[in-house]
């Protein structure tokens, strides 16, 4: 018997949404005294990581590596997952919350004719199951889950859990791979994209602007501040500022948009409604920039500076910068 | 070519909702039910490759009670042909409602299958791909850009910090995400047009649901900070605060 944690690769290197899968897999593989077993899929370099699984907890690493996986393979993916989970008669299957993640685990879950909870932020064992928390209605809600089927299906939002290090020397084992079961559905990346920051479903920090910034062109203050705060920050944006065309629907924080929780959070010129509120309610700490007082975005923010943004900002961008260059 | 596009009724998303009295679902009165948003980008693409192909037939099916046929006709006025009400009560997780829709789609005939990506009031993100897998067809999910020329479709699909084009041959799946296209306003001869269109309905029975909800819970309570001040000269202090009390800088 055994806990399943998929490690998923991009561009032939282990995500580190994939470590937080291996995180909560531990904890699920100790309480149920199963081992915990990675399932790498992916190119045929990709077998280096392997190491890396077992530092994070891995007991056991499957591999399915061939250059017919280097892309992503719903059919081919799924059709390796689900063996893995047979053949480990596995108790539970972890998945990140990932875009691929998301795609992967419901065809996993169907194959296999067990129950999915997806976005889980809590995982863990009551007298001998497995219980999941998750939000609904965007986050207006939370619900606890119990399994009536197996292996109890989860798939992990990201940075719910903190990655940890467990290590170990894992073993290796190769699943025999079925290449043309990948043919069907053909998968590549688009090759246009240059990532200046993290996306807003994974960054640590997001700078997240609202109607307040008046216009597109007063993102470029947004940019400085998130630039101030670290390779970890990332851009987020309100639906009001989406729908107006302003900012991309990628940046959407909120119900139709991502449910997020970083670390920290800044919402500049947001003045929160209840969908957008759901969507973020849970980061940690959540700083609020607003001429208006009496905004929404007050009753939840831990901290609150009242005022034109477009002093604030560059200021706030200013004193970031110098802390943060401070030991 | 035939087009299917499931879809499914929710409460709006200004709603605010709150757990029912039994604790283990939520309470529904006096909310506003919608069409789910994301579905208005299917029905929508669905229409839109209608048109450009000159032919072939939409139809827009869901799982739900009487109430659903509303839903369904809000699809029928923006301008789909037909409809289908399977009776029954979607499942828990996304499992139970992907074997109904399945089991239904099996007899009929389909080209391309069209989802909203999820629905805002489960957020489960399951059934389109489960539905791809139960029919053994291939899908792709989260799609901002969509074309079909002949047998083949060609969609692009949003991951973190970028896209992925994905590209397989009909029948299949494809799930919509906002931006996918502008869904078009019901006209008022949309809306009477609608209630004319055929409205088939079988019953179903209720999906079986995989989870079981043990409890509702309120999101973590969360209460009004501090103020730190007014205006530009607030931002030392607040800089401080984020450093040496929350530190989070």
């Amino acid at each position: 018997m055994s806990v399943l944690a998929f490690a998923e690769q991009r561009a032939g290197a282990v995500r580190d949404a994939a470590l937080e899968t291996l995180t909560v897999g531990r904890q699920l593989a100790d309480a149920l005294g199963v081992e915990l077993v990675a399932v790498l899929v992916g190119p045929p370099g990709l077998a280096v990581e392997a190491g890396k699984l077992g530092s994070y907890g891995a007991d056991r690493v499957l591999t399915g590596l061939a250059d017919a996986f280097a892309e992503y393979s719903p059919e081919g993916y799924t059709e390796l997952v689900a063996k893995a989970a047979r053949e480990k008669a596995a108790k539970a299957v972890v998945f990140a919350a990932s875009a691929q993640g998301k795609d992967l685990a419901p065809r996993v879950a169907a194959r296999l004719k067990a129950g999915l909870a997806s976005d889980v932020t809590q995982v863990g064992i009551e007298d001998g199951r497995v219980v999941a928390v998750r939000p609904a209605y965007a986050g207006k809600v939370f619900l606890r889950l119990a399994f009536k089927s197996a292996p109890a299906m989860l798939s992990v939002r990201p940075r719910a859990y903190k990655a940890a290090e467990a290590p170990r020397d894992a073993q290796v084992e190769e699943l025999t791979v079925d290449a043309g079961a990948a043919a069907r559905t053909k998968v590549q990346t688009a090759a246009e994209e240059k990532r200046e920051r993290p996306d807003v479903a994974e960054a640590e920090i997001i700078v997240a602007g609202g109607r307040g910034l008046g216009g597109p062109e007063s993102w470029k203050l947004l940019e400085g501040l998130a630039d101030a705060l670290g390779p970890g920050a990332g851009l987020g944006a309100s639906r009001a500022v989406v729908d107006a065309g302003w900012r991309p629907h990628s940046e959407q924080v909120g119900q139709t948009g991502k449910v997020v929780a970083p670390p920290l959070y800044f919402a500049i010129g947001v003045s929160g409604a209840i969908q957008h509120l759901a969507g973020m309610q849970t980061a940690g700490c959540i700083v609020a920039v607003n001429k208006d007082a009496e905004a929404p975005i007050f009753k939840i923010a831990d901290y609150g500076v009242v005022g034109d943004l477009f002093e604030i900002v560059p200021r706030l961008t200013e004193e970031i910068r110098k802390a943060r260059s401070q030991p | 070519m035939k087009i299917i596009v499931c879809i499914k009724r929710v409460p709006d998303s200004e709603s605010r909702i709150a757990k029912a009295k039994d604790g283990a679902s939520v309470d529904t009165q006096g909310l506003k039910f919608v069409l789910n948003p994301y579905d208005e980008y299917a029905v929508e693409g669905a229409l839109r490759l209608k048109e450009a192909a000159g032919d072939g037939s939409v139809t827009v099916m869901t799982l739900g009670g009487e109430e659903s046929k509303e839903t369904l006709r809000t699809a029928l006025a923006m301008g789909a042909d037909q409809a289908v009400l399977l009776k029954g009560q979607p499942s828990v997780d996304g499992l139970g409602t992907a074997q109904k829709l399945a089991g239904a789609l099996e007899g009929r005939e389909y080209d391309l299958l069209l989802f909203g990506k999820q629905a805002i009031d489960d957020d489960n993100l399951q059934v389109p791909a489960m539905v791809a897998e139960l029919l053994g067809v291939p899908c792709a999910t989260v799609v901002v850009e969509l074309q079909v020329e002949g047998k083949v479709v060609t969609a692009t699909r949003e991951i973190e910090g970028g896209h992925e084009i994905v590209e397989f041959e009909l029948p299949g799946v494809v799930a919509a995400q906002k931006g996918l296209n502008e869904p078009r306003y019901p006209s008022l001869k949309g809306i009477m047009q609608a209630k004319k269109k055929p409205l088939e309905e079988v019953d179903v029975g209720d999906a079986e649901s995989h989870l079981e909800v043990i409890e509702v819970m309120n999101p973590p309570g969360r209460s009004a900070g501090v103020i730190v001040g007014e205006g530009a000269d607030a931002v030392p202090e607040l800089v401080r605060r984020l450093r040496e009390e929350a530190k989070v800088i």
